[in-house]
């Protein structure tokens, strides 16, 4: 790369350079990542039927009982596994009422319940599977796994800053597809009619992804054609690297941008000089 | 005239109902009778001062021992170690100057109010009168009076400003009907056309912003949203890169063909549902993203105009005025998409010479 | 009662030692070399004698400006410690700095020595925080200082020419502000550019002249930046400076006006002298002013511009917003229609040229003329120096506050989307609801606020009348109980009818008995007499002598009310009309003793 570098201002090798990190990145993983989870194995059918039966009490009267959708709700067929996921994880399903936004909320049913049911919308059709934890996140660069020494740590050094140069780009595609609704730290904003978009902030990374692939609601997908697992592991590494990070100059007031900032210049700024300046020109107590 | 060294205390004043019980007899304060207490009030004072340079070296030695990357979490209040020692240590010590000082004033200053008479604003007559007889001494002097030849031209002299003005002109590039031709009016969509024979060499291909991938219309699912550029974007740099991404940038979206409105016009400005609009807002230029899948509907973040993309990208609410411009795309024969042609009309916010009539309005087909 | 100190009073520390002075102290020896030093060359001496004990009078609200003036001061320094770092290019460079997530990113010189400063400068972020709080405060304090002259009637004659400094000082402000604010070259601020872009556009028949005079070509161009940044740094603080010179000039030769009071008349000054007391407290307030700002600068953090990257042309947030101070363009801006006229070939785009360039224009002017509208009201040619309390005006009361209530709601306008997401509301509800709000509010704000204000004079006149609480409840020989009311003291009596109510002003005849007309009866003077009307028709009427008299005597000799209030109608000192006025306003406050009795003296 350093060869190269009186080429690098050149946008195309930024996108080169993506490429070629984010496949670094992939082996890198490949070679430190545990195992992945069971669900990679593929659900048992003893699951399927169980999922079946959960759904029939939870979910049918408002999407069919063989999930063909009735008035009350869509179809579930061809949705996946990973709509579920997102759906009943972050607690929108079950909803209380059909709605234009249904809200997020602790959720209802157990990890292993919502993992049955997956199986059974999953089987239904192809849809949007469950993401592997490697889809949606990205292995930072430990001292470890270098050997020891002034080369490891060089080494070290230089991977920590291509995974932070992959973060970054993650953080540009963040603001490009992203900030528009969800703000430039993810807390959210207001769209049209009462609705919102919610904020990312503490939202696992796999629901991101899933809401990004499935488009839930209003949102509108971003497939894994347009943008790949690897941009999207980079956008929401971003995010958890931006959370993660703590407040520089102090206070954070709500994150609202210049409208919060106003407003405690007002109260803080102005409000406490004119306390200084009560003081300053009260008469102060009196001998008789 | 001048009244004001008129006594001002116990005089009926005719249009004060109540005579003036002038100022409030001076009441000591407790310092001032009280020697401890002034002792006191001495030493808090002191106390203050006493302060500013203790903490003026703590900021010094904050300044050199504090690591930069070193932070303090307390909760929700959460800093840069370094930034927030040095802000408390200058902050308080600044402050303790002024509480010091002000201390010092309120309990240990002699506080008796006094009285300061005004005087009126304006001058007295008979400065007046003099000023004024100066004034017609030098006009008679300076010969203007006769010589009226001398102000006209001197009047003329004051022309001089002009090319003070005139200096301005070159701020930046006159936009004539042709300069906006070649800036406002026109995007890098156009293809590329061989000047000699007038065909077209090159169609300008869609590609997802950063990555600069060409996007498939296979690839885009319906409900997707795609944040897309001009291909030759990327030959682009610095201003020219901002210039034209500020015109060019692009939002593409697959509705179901049949939820749509899709006019006779534009019936092949699209590939099976697949839309794309000018991501500049027609109001004062925000980038647009904002786009719901459900209603069709798109939200500028910044003043909330409303276009519904469904229905050729007409204004729904909010402040702007005209629809959003629509790019003419196709697919080629690996199934990437590329614009026909440049946007049909200007796009981003109105300027007064834009010819707005060839805009799409809610009902045109 | 205690003579008032002459101004030539002993400049004692101790009250009990007047006569120190005569035997020199030691600071005054050792000051006497050099001050000589200086007198030679300069003849201060003069100079400092009729200045140095200049009187001010203290009260809490006479120091907004005072904020204002240091918030600039304390700007002027920590914005030279920015320019040391700051590089105002636009010229695209990848970053390499220590901001690990904009690592390798593309970005203008102007953001990455932005970031440098927050995150490699010791200190740098803190005067960066220090830079934009102060900013803040700065433009917020000259509103509260305008609101309080406004208020007090502070800019009557001879003081119209300082409000005129003073708005243009606010105007020049914003402007300031603006330009600071897009300075870095973030996300935010390269979105308020383009919003600036679009507004000089709007402009009818010069809009895209201008743009392209302003951005040197298209949007954004790449000398923007450069160009706010001379204007910034040089040409408009050079301007507010000179302003500020003049504006404090105006204040030291008219001395500062006070609020009514015993002692306190058109024609003095009541205060402490400049030196030593006001050089303490102003001194010291400095200080203080700065030590806040510090301190708010350490602990809160404003404008994290690492977070929203650089700006990018085809990138937005949600929540993009100005800052406060041009909050209500913005909120003009977008509750506005979508109004756009296509007249042949042109675009007249009103819905940006109206709640933008406009309105703004339109602010400055009522600003502007307000002083000058009263004064043909009220064709008041006198000098004034006592403030008016704002009750005692009812009708600029309720100007301003109508004034204020529409400015609010333009500026909740600007924060329409964080209303629409905290408290749970439609967007478009909001924004319908302030279309309709910013014409509605003022009106009711008006009405209500001019009620209150002669409500609060008819208090007044109450507690003249029958006296104040004392306290002391009697119960009578029939078993009924009453509180004992005392009059007020001679102090508070003054300064409860101190002012001057206005009559309103009749037409005078247009001819005179020979049939000549006297060219008073036009429109114009007809006009005039309206408008006094609807300014000063429903005042209370003051109180006389004799009522006032009367009154006393009453309350010392425990009458009951009827009796008062026939002698009072009946010693014919009044037309009729104010009889049933004053009689009318005993009616209404007679049930309101509480609230006179906690009405501030």
């Amino acid at each position: 790369m350093r060869l190269l570098s009186s080429r690098r201002r050149h946008p195309a090798t930024r996108a080169l350079f993506l490429a070629l990190a984010l496949s670094l990145m992939g082996v890198l993983y490949a070679t430190v990542a545990p195992t992945a989870p069971s669900s990679a194995e593929g659900p048992s059918s003893t699951q399927i039927e169980e999922g079946q039966a959960l759904y029939r009490t939870g979910c049918a009267s408002c999407h069919g009982l063989n999930a063909e959708g009735t008035s009350q709700g869509p179809t579930l067929i061809g949705v996946g596994a990973g709509s579920v996921d997102f759906q009943m994880g972050t607690g929108r399903m079950p909803a209380a009422a059909p709605h234009a936004q249904i809200p997020a909320k602790p959720k209802v049913y157990s990890d292993d319940e919502i993992a049955a049911i997956a199986a059974y919308i999953g089987s239904l059709d192809l849809g949007i599977a469950i993401p592997d934890i490697g889809q949606y996140s990205m292995e930072k660069p430990a001292r470890g796994q270098f050997p020891a020494g002034h080369d490891g740590d060089v080494a070290y050094e230089t991977a920590l800053d291509e995974y932070y140069r992959v973060v970054a780009i993650g953080g540009e595609l963040f603001r490009t597809n992203c900030s528009a609704c969800h703000n430039y730290q993810g807390t959210g904003g207001a769209l049209p009619g009462g609705k919102h978009a919610p904020s990312l902030e503490g939202v696992e990374g796999r629901y991101i992804l899933e809401a990004m692939r499935i488009g839930p609601q209003q949102m509108p997908v971003f497939s894994a054609d347009v943008i790949s697992d690897e941009e999207a592991a980079a956008m929401i590494t971003y995010l958890e690297e931006l959370h993660g990070q703590r407040n520089n100059g102090g206070l954070g007031l709500g994150g609202f941008g210049p409208v919060g900032e106003g407003l405690w210049a007002w109260l803080i700024g102005i409000g406490g000089l004119i306390c200084f300046a009560i003081w300053i020109t009260r008469k102060g107590v009196r001998a008789k | 005239m001048s009244t004001h060294d008129e006594p001002s205390r116990n005089v009926v004043d005719e249009r004060h109902p109540l005579p003036d019980p002038g100022v409030e007899e001076h009441l000591p304060r407790l310092t001032d009778v009280d020697e401890s207490r002034a002792k006191r009030a001495e030493r808090q004072a002191a106390f203050l001062f006493a302060l500013v340079p203790v903490l003026a070296i703590a900021f010094v030695v904050c300044y050199f021992a504090i690591p930069k990357t070193w932070s303090v979490d307390f909760g929700p209040l959460q800093a840069n170690a370094l930034h927030m020692a040095l802000g408390l240590t200058l902050g308080a010590s600044v402050l303790c100057i002024g509480l010091g000082a002000i201390h010092w004033a309120r309990t240990l200053m002699a506080d008796h109010e006094m009285v300061e008479e005004r005087h009126p604003a304006h001058s007295s007559d008979e400065d007046r009168e003099a000023a004024l007889v100066e004034i017609n001494k030098g006009i008679d002097e300076s010969a203007v009076t006769r010589r009226k030849m001398l102000i006209r031209a001197l009047g003329g002299a004051g022309l001089v400003a002009i090319p003070a003005v005139v200096l301005l002109a070159d701020l930046g590039p006159w936009p004539t009907k042709q300069k906006r031709q070649e800036t406002i009016e026109r995007t890098i969509w156009a293809p590329e056309v061989d000047p000699n024979t007038n065909e077209i060499v090159q169609y300008r291909y869609l590609v997802n912003g950063i990555t600069y991938k060409r996007i498939k219309a296979s690839d885009i699912r319906v409900g997707q949203l795609v944040n897309a550029e001009p291909e030759n974007l990327q030959d682009l740099h610095g201003k020219d890169h901002q210039v034209e991404k500020a015109k060019s940038a692009l939002i593409v979206v697959r509705m179901d063909p049949q939820s749509i409105k899709i006019p006779d016009s534009r019936k092949d400005w699209q590939v099976g549902g697949i839309l794309a609009y000018s991501k500049i807002c027609t109001h004062v230029g925000c980038p647009i993203s904002l786009w719901e899948q459900q209603t069709h509907h798109l939200l500028c973040p910044c003043h909330q105009s409303t276009f519904d993309l469904g229905d050729s990208g007409v204004v729904v609410f909010g402040p702007a005025a005209r629809s959003l411009p629509q790019l003419p795309i196709a697919i080629d024969d690996e199934g990437y998409l590329y614009a026909t042609s440049d946007f049909t009309v200007p796009v981003g916010p109105s300027y007064f010479e834009r010819d707005s009539r060839d805009d799409f309005k809610k009902g045109d087909n | 009662m205690a003579r008032p100190v002459s101004t030539d009073a002993p400049d004692s520390t101790t009250v009990e030692t007047p006569d120190r002075p005569e035997q020199l102290g030691p600071v005054f020896k050792a000051a006497a070399g050099p001050a000589k030093w200086a007198d030679e060359r300069l003849g201060i001496a003069g100079l400092a004698r009729s200045n140095l004990r200049k009187v001010f009078p203290d009260h809490w609200s006479f120091l907004l400006g005072e904020i204002a003036l240091y918030a600039f001061i304390i700007c002027l320094l920590s914005g030279v410690f920015l320019t040391l770092w700051f590089r105002p290019s636009m010229a695209e460079i990848e970053y390499e700095g220590s901001y690990q997530l904009l690592r390798g990113l593309p970005m203008s010189e102007a953001y990455a020595s932005t970031i440098e400063l927050s995150f490699d400068i010791r200190g740098g972020l803190l005067m960066r925080q220090i830079h934009h709080w102060g900013a803040l405060l700065f433009i917020a304090a000259m509103f509260a200082h305008m609101l309080r002259v406004f208020f007090t009637g502070a800019f009557r004659k001879p003081r119209e020419l300082n409000w005129l400094l003073g708005v243009g000082l606010i105007a020049i402000g914003m402007i300031e502000g603006f330009a600071g604010y897009s300075l870095p070259d973030d996300l935010l601020s390269g979105t308020g550019l383009r919003f600036v872009d679009g507004l000089v556009r709007s402009i009818p028949v010069v809009g895209t002249w201008l743009e392209f005079l302003v951005f040197g070509g298209e949007f954004p161009g790449d000398i923007i930046v450069a160009r706010l940044y001379i204007a910034h740094v040089l040409l408009i603080p050079g301007i507010i400076l000179g302003l500020i010179a003049a504006h404090l000039a105006l204040v030291v030769y008219h001395k500062h006006t006070q609020f009514p009071g015993p002692g306190r008349t058109e024609k003095n000054v009541v205060g402490y002298p400049l030196f030593p007391v006001y050089m303490a407290k102003a001194g010291g307030f400095f200080f203080i002013v700065f030590g806040a700002i510090i301190l708010m600068s350490a602990t809160m953090q404003i404008n994290p511009v690492w977070k929203y990257g650089a700006y990018n042309p085809e990138q937005v947030t949600a929540g993009s917003q100005p800052d406060w101070y041009m909050g209500w363009v913005e909120g003009a801006v977008r509750i506005m229609p979508g109004w756009e006229s296509h007249i042949g070939g042109t675009t007249w785009s009103w819905n940006v040229f109206l709640p933008a360039v406009v309105l703004m224009g339109l602010l400055f002017t009522v600003m502007g003329v307000y002083p000058f509208i009263e004064q043909w009201v009220t064709k008041d040619k006198s000098e004034h120096h006592l403030l008016e309390r704002p009750r005692n005006n009812p009708t600029r009361t309720a100007f301003g506050i109508a004034a204020m209530s529409c400015y609010a709601m333009f500026w909740l306008g600007g924060g329409n989307d964080i209303i629409a997401t905290q408290f749970h509301v439609s967007l478009n509800a909001v924004t319908y609801f302030l279309r309709a709000a910013v014409f509605v509010v003022p009106v009711i704000a008006f009405i209500v606020t001019k009620r209150i204000c002669i409500s609060l004079q008819r208090s007044d006149i109450d507690r003249l009348l029958h006296g104040a609480e004392s306290g002391i409840i009697d119960r009578s020989p029939e078993g009924g109980y009453a509180e004992r009311h005392v009059p007020v003291s001679d102090e508070e009596a003054f300064m409860l009818t101190e002012h001057q109510p206005r009559k309103v002003a009749e037409l005078e005849a247009g001819e005179d008995e020979t049939g000549v007309s006297t060219g008073k009866g036009g429109l114009k003077e007809r006009m005039r007499v309206k408008a006094s009307g609807f300014y000063y028709a429903d005042q209370p009427e003051k109180l006389t002598s004799e009522e006032l008299a009367e009154a006393k005597a009453h309350i010392l000799g425990h009458e009951d009310h009827a009796e008062l209030e026939s002698n009072a109608h009946a010693n014919g000192s009044q037309s009729e009309d104010s009889q049933s006025e004053d009689s009318q306003s005993d009616e209404i406050t007679a049930g309101e003793d509480e609230q006179a009795g906690t009405t501030p003296s």
